[in-house]
């Protein structure tokens, strides 16, 4: 009953949220019209190329700056010799939210693609030959690379300044009492965010103030950022950053080139444009580190889970510490009376990694989800027999109550759909025509972070408003959701809302990510909205004149653009007569989102997802030929974002589960197959059928909108749904992503 | 990328003997030069020469060398008399590049090997008598047939595949007059420092001429291995025609993608099917002799498998007979006739 006083009174939403509304900025984006960081050109724009290390580790001994320089066009040529100085070196960690980064502070090469020279010319075609003319000569040593490549050590935090290990229960007497067990390693590969649009930022000073764009995550951290490297206030600069083109996590952190190029364009007095290339963004900006995970499994007589032990070997950088935290997906999914979750890592000479579409979940739960499938197979039972049996009714790592956890009806409307009850349990058994056909499943969760977002609501004589807060769409549909959110705040149809967003000057709305977007900045423009609300009901009831007077603050409703009595629906006024009436142009509130206090419950997203794969028994090809998942994810905004945002996800678990992979050769230290050619993703043919439903869940506890988070929860579950499947197919249970075809024949 | 000249051609004439680069589509050549890899001082741009005919040749095709990937595989002749050739090209690449690329520059377009494409690792086939990184390397895209020490690489192309199954020609002018050369031994094999090349300086390649292939024109196909649906490269592949008279087979092509330096014509396969019924225990020893002197050149053993098994695919599909439309995933191992 203490929870009660944690109840977060539902708050009403209007006509806006709730509904299927298309992107406010589609036609924007359809017609080119959308304004990207690359496509600025100021006028005396000058291009800058980073010249990338061609070696993994030892130094550069020799850049020749004269043939660089002598090439037509290029302008300077900027090495750790004549960069200009910053006012914090690009080794000190600024805050849990930067990594240390490359800005030519020394010779030392760290990793390959490493930026060691950035070369500014006149063209695009200039700087880039500058940058192959500078030729590097190296002093090289061995480089260390992937799970074996060094001794692995125990990691201080995992993450972002998380524990790296837990244990809940008693281990040793849950084993003690255990009747079997099973042991499962997965491996996961190395994957790369590979956002469609590249990192990009073009820089101009205009004496002492500083315009950037450049596609962020976060830009309200990403000016303080660049505030202390540069040794100037937040004030000064001015980040612009209405459209990213996706950024996965990738566009989060700030990275070494883009003060390179903030230094260029004030040390040459001219606005200075960097695009990355593709093999560019393999090394400076983050990634999903490969991961050897150790799973057991002790299981009672019953085939309850006794004891869950999951041990993460992740590869991380040599001069940073970003430890994908896989083992942590295990730690609120299924029930358990005892577990221990750990982290080691390896120190490779590889990029640092970081965060990237559920960084932890994905590689976790689909370790996690291999080992279940297995559980159950061993037991001889249903697979969803087995996870129902171990359903978690509280958290087993913290015993806590979920805020909500519809997880029963996801499984229940997705295995329905897919027709799962018709599954035989033995692997192997199923054909269509020639080709082996198999069905899996997974559970989806995600936590249901909120970060800190203000906003303000603006509105005018005309009963219009415009609400400001500095959100970014990466192409999630932010900019749409979060205005229907704004709407109901302020009671008006969201066709009189202005969105004013993406730059940093306006009230910083935290950031995008963690799938807690929509629910931290649409708290604040909720707030700010209702804040606007309030003082024009104080304006309406304490007005003689007004056919709402005397009603008190709670005896008024907002809808449509009008306040209404609550005792008689008769008796409203519009809200342009009550600002005409009361003298004012406009009415501001304010409004923040965040959570408040330590949270009393487990809150998580939840799904279950189902795929069926056909496999050539021959050639070992593996087709995800359905795909269903179902999703509890607290109240939805919009369902047709909020179903893109589940299909984005399902689709990046077929890419997890079949085609991501960075190779480096393990000689040189150098990938092999850094473009999109190599690289693969998904394709559209890939995706044959695919269906993401919703089953409908309130939550009291999450936050006061009951907003969970659509980002990235999909990506969990359908990779070992996919796994699974792939095994009832074929008989031969993977246990490295991606799965090649080689390893089923 | 570094400073060229370009020039364009626009009578072939000019074209041969002509010094610098032939760009065509530029789908590959673009891309090199601007990794380093290619740096031509001069590029000759052909892609105006008179060369985008398909013409009838004697119950045969005669392509000319301009003629677009995309042209190609929709050609009512070509689907109608070569129809592996066309799933060959519509299983490559992408529409857009299709669209660009052409086949004279498909034949020579260059291999995908990851250490040729780094100009960071040296390479004979970049540089002769620098070595070859590939071999200690990331061999899983690399050569089972045909190689040496020298080098490992695979050649990229589906379309050649097709062509060097059904005895098509190239055609070539050069400064010292014309010459032709079997697709299926264009593309030189190496040798212990590097590959020869393909063309002669100053030579073009002008059209690609297919015989008539008599009954085998609704039983050809080509079947290739790829990890996603479209828009990668053939971990292993197949073409394959059959010609049946009197449940005995009269005509017999097969060829390998993916698993040397050319595209693998194995006329020790074929003979070994003359005379035979169509079934599959033949298949397969047909495709044992394919793979005969087949050795992992690295990691990837599973490719001789693999392309064992996928000569035994394209032949059962080719003898099954071609579809009348072109299967909704061309060459895809799930668009089979026997299951659905």
């Amino acid at each position: 009953m203490a929870d009660l006083m944690n109840v977060q009174a539902h708050v009403r939403l209007g006509s806006n949220a709730g509904q299927s509304m298309t992107r406010r900025d589609g036609v924007l984006k359809v017609t080119g019209r959308a304004p990207y960081a690359a496509d600025r050109q100021p006028g005396g724009m000058l291009h800058a190329v980073t010249a990338t290390a061609g070696i993994a580790r030892g130094r550069v001994a020799h850049l020749d700056t004269a043939a660089a320089l002598a090439h037509p066009g290029v302008v300077r040529v900027y090495t750790p010799a004549n960069r200009p100085p910053l006012a914090e070196h690009p080794d000190t960690k600024i805050h849990g939210f930067a990594w240390r980064m490359e800005a030519l502070q020394d010779d030392t090469v760290r990793y390959a693609g490493q930026p060691i020279a950035l070369v500014v010319a006149d063209t695009l075609e200039a700087a880039t030959e500058g940058a192959r003319l500078l030729n590097p000569r190296y002093e090289a040593e061995a480089p260390r690379i992937g799970l074996d490549g060094n001794t692995p050590y125990q990691p201080e935090t995992v993450s972002i300044g998380r524990p790296p290990s837990l244990e809940a229960g008693d281990m040793d007497a849950a084993r003690a009492g255990a009747a079997r067990h099973l042991d499962t390693v997965v491996e996961t590969a190395a994957q790369y965010h590979n956002a469609l649009e590249p990192h990009a930022i073009t820089a101009q000073w205009f004496g002492d103030r500083l315009e950037i764009d450049t596609p962020n995550q976060a830009i309200g951290l990403a000016k303080q950022s660049f505030a202390t490297y540069l040794g100037i206030e937040p004030s000064q600069i001015l980040i612009r950053s209405p459209f990213l083109g996706g950024g996965f996590g990738s566009k989060a952190i700030l990275y070494g080139a883009q003060l390179l190029v903030v230094l260029a364009a004030r040390d040459l007095d001219r606005p200075v444009k960097l695009a990355l290339r593709r093999d560019q963004m393999f090394g400076p900006v983050g990634h999903r580190p490969a991961t050897r995970q150790t799973l057991r499994l002790d299981l009672d007589e019953h085939g309850r889970i006794a004891a869950l032990d999951h041990h993460t070997l992740a590869v991380a950088s040599t001069f940073d510490d970003f430890i994908e935290s896989a083992s942590n997906a295990s730690h609120s999914v299924y029930a358990t009376t005892a577990m221990r979750t750990t982290h080691s890592a390896v120190r490779t000479d590889t990029g640092t990694p970081g965060p990237m579409r559920a960084p932890g979940e994905a590689p976790g739960s689909a370790a996690l989800e291999v080992a279940i499938d297995e559980a159950a197979y061993a037991l001889g039972m249903d697979p969803l027999a087995f996870r129902l049996l171990n359903y978690a009714d509280t958290d087993p790592s913290t015993g806590m109550e979920f805020s909500s956890k519809a997880l029963r009806e996801c499984y229940e409307r997705a295995a329905d759909l897919f027709g799962w009850k018709d599954r035989p349990l033995e692997p192997r058994t199923m054909r269509q025509g020639r080709l082996l056909k198999g069905w899996g499943m997974g559970t989806a969760q995600f936590p249901c972070p909120m970060f800190q977002a203000a906003a303000h609501a603006t509105l005018r004589a005309d009963g219009s408003a415009v609400v400001e807060t500095s959100a970014a769409d990466m192409g999630q549909g932010a900019w749409t959701a979060l205005a229907q959110i704004a709407a109901d705040g302020l009671g008006i149809d969201i066709d009189r809302l202005e969105f004013r967003s993406g730059q940093s000057d306006l009230p910083d709305a935290g950031v995008a990510g963690g799938s807690g977007h929509t629910a931290t900045a649409g708290t604040a423009l909720f707030n700010a909205g209702a804040d606007t609300v309030r003082q024009l009901a104080d304006l309406a009831t304490n007005d003689p004149a007004s056919p709402l007077f005397g009603a008190g603050n709670a005896g008024v409703t907002a809808r449509g653009g009008r306040l209404y009595r609550n005792d008689d629906e008769s008796r409203s006024e519009a809200y342009e007569d009550i600002l005409a009436r009361a003298g004012l142009d406009l009415v501001r509130g304010e409004g923040k989102g965040a959570r408040e206090g330590e949270a009393q419950r487990a809150m998580f997203s939840h799904g279950g997802v189902f795929a069926e794969v056909l496999v050539d028994p021959d050639l070992g090809q593996i087709r995800v030929n359905r795909l269903v998942g179902a999703f509890a994810v607290g109240r939805i905004v919009n369902p047709q974002l909020a179903r893109s945002q589940l299909l984005g996800g399902m689709i990046w678990g077929v890419g997890f589960a079949l085609h991501e992979e960075a190779i480096h050769d393990a000689r040189t230290g150098r990938f092999t197959n850094n473009d999109l050619a190599g690289y693969h993703i998904p394709v559209n043919a890939d995706i044959p059928m695919i269906e993401a439903l919703t089953v409908h869940e309130d939550d009291p506890f999450v936050n006061a909108l009951g907003i969970k988070g659509v980002g990235e929860l999909g990506v969990t579950g359908t990779v070992g749904a996919i796994a699974n499947a792939v095994w009832h197919a074929t008989g031969v249970r993977p246990h490295r992503f991606p799965i090649h075809p080689e390893s089923l024949i | 990328m570094n400073l060229f000249d370009y020039t364009r051609a626009d009578t072939l004439g000019a074209a041969v003997g002509a010094e610098g680069a032939l760009l065509a589509g530029g789908t590959n050549l673009l891309d090199l030069m601007k990794i380093g890899v290619a740096t031509p001082s001069r590029l000759v741009d052909v892609t105006r020469l008179p060369l985008s005919q398909i013409e009838d040749h004697g119950g045969g095709l005669r392509i000319g060398a301009m003629v677009r990937n995309a042209d190609l595989a929709r050609h009512p002749q070509v689907l109608a008399r070569f129809p592996a050739v066309a799933e060959a090209l519509l299983s490559g690449a992408s529409a857009q590049l299709r669209n660009a690329a052409t086949t004279g520059g498909n034949v020579m377009q260059s291999t995908r090997c990851s250490y040729f494409m780094d100009p960071l690792s040296p390479c004979n086939r970049r540089e002769p008598g620098t070595g070859c990184s590939a071999i200690g390397g990331e061999t899983r895209n690399h050569a089972i047939l045909g190689w040496t020490s020298g080098c490992i690489a695979t050649h990229p192309s589906d379309l050649c595949v097709a062509l060097a199954a059904f005895d098509a020609v190239v055609e070539i002018a050069g400064p010292a007059g014309t010459r032709e050369v079997p697709m299926a031994t264009f593309h030189p094999l190496p040798d212990a420092n590097g590959v020869p090349p393909a063309l002669a300086a100053g030579e073009v390649i002008t059209h690609i001429r297919l015989p008539d292939p008599g009954g085998m024109a609704r039983h050809a196909r080509y079947v290739k291995l790829r990890e996603r649906t479209s828009f990668a490269f053939a971990i292993v592949s197949a073409a394959a025609g059959i010609a049946v008279q009197d449940n005995r087979i009269v005509a017999a092509r097969l060829a390998l993608g993916g698993v040397a330096a050319r595209p693998w014509r194995s006329t020790g396969a074929e003979a070994a099917l003359l005379g035979q019924p169509p079934i599959e225990t033949n298949f397969a020893r047909a495709a044992e002799l394919a793979l005969q002197g087949a050795a992992p050149s690295g990691n990837n053993a599973a490719k001789i498998v693999l392309a064992r098994r996928i000569a035994v695919r394209a032949l059962t599909l080719a003898a099954a007979g071609t579809p009348d439309r072109m299967p909704a995933l061309p060459a895809s191992v799930f668009e089979g006739d026997d299951h659905g």
